[in-house]
């Protein structure tokens, strides 16, 4: 009975001798540095206009090519939704799965910018349907906010260097 | 207001070619890094839709 337990109690101090030497060389190591937070007045108005605008961020850092195939897609995406007569979310707050998909769903409606101001101040208001349609065109407008999203990022990595 | 009626595999197929253009345009850095990965996406795409509907026609009995 002894035995295994000798043996487990030698190996389990292998290890930990084994293990503190490796966190001491761990601590030894130089630290990656974490990249510094470039001041806002790089990519602030950039990325503002992104927003309000999709691909407007790439032309004003004169990538047109990219910019117009962003804005196509996105606005693309966001009037297929509209044509497929998807629901535009409001930011309901009740139990957490409900906060989450309705504040996550209006986040996601409202970064496609000046697209979601448009269709709302216009009058858009499709109440929440079942249906095949209906619900593809709720995730295009919801897709068209995230994609959006995505060429924000983008003209941030441009504006402060980090992308070409 | 015009309004669209699409199938399941119309939406996703539209699905997947608008986000792979953006992912590939947003993702690599050259003109032919975007072009390969923008590829590559919508053909993972195709084969999520292919093999997830296959598994839900099989599920389904």
């Amino acid at each position: 009975m002894n035995a295994p337990f000798h043996v487990s109690y030698q190996h389990g101090t292998t290890y930990r001798r084994a293990t503190a030497a490796r966190l001491e060389e761990m601590s030894k190591a130089p630290k990656k540095k974490k990249e510094p937070m470039p001041p806002i007045r790089l990519w602030g108005h950039v990325v503002a206009l992104a927003w309000i605008i999709p691909g407007g961020g790439h032309f004003l850092q004169k990538r047109n090519g990219r910019g117009a195939i962003l804005a196509g897609a996105v606005t693309l995406t966001f009037l297929l939704g509209i044509f497929m007569r998807g629901t535009m979310f409001e930011p309901k707050t009740a139990d957490l799965l409900t906060t989450i998909i309705h504040v996550g769903g209006f986040l996601g409606d409202a970064a496609s910018g000046i697209l979601y101001f448009l269709a709302t101040w216009l009058g858009y208001d499709q109440i929440d349907l079942s249906g095949l349609s209906h619900d593809y065109g709720t995730k295009f407008l919801v897709a068209a906010g995230l994609m959006n999203v995505l060429a924000m990022v983008d003209a941030f990595e441009i504006a402060v260097g980090r992308k070409t | 207001m015009p309004t669209m009626s699409l199938t399941h595999f119309e939406a996703t197929m539209l699905f997947a070619l608008v986000i792979s253009v953006v992912l590939g345009v947003t993702g690599r850095n050259t003109d032919r890094e975007r072009l390969i990965y923008g590829l590559r996406c919508f053909g993972y795409f195709v084969a999520t839709v292919f093999g997830l509907g296959w598994l839900m026609y099989l599920g389904h009995g």
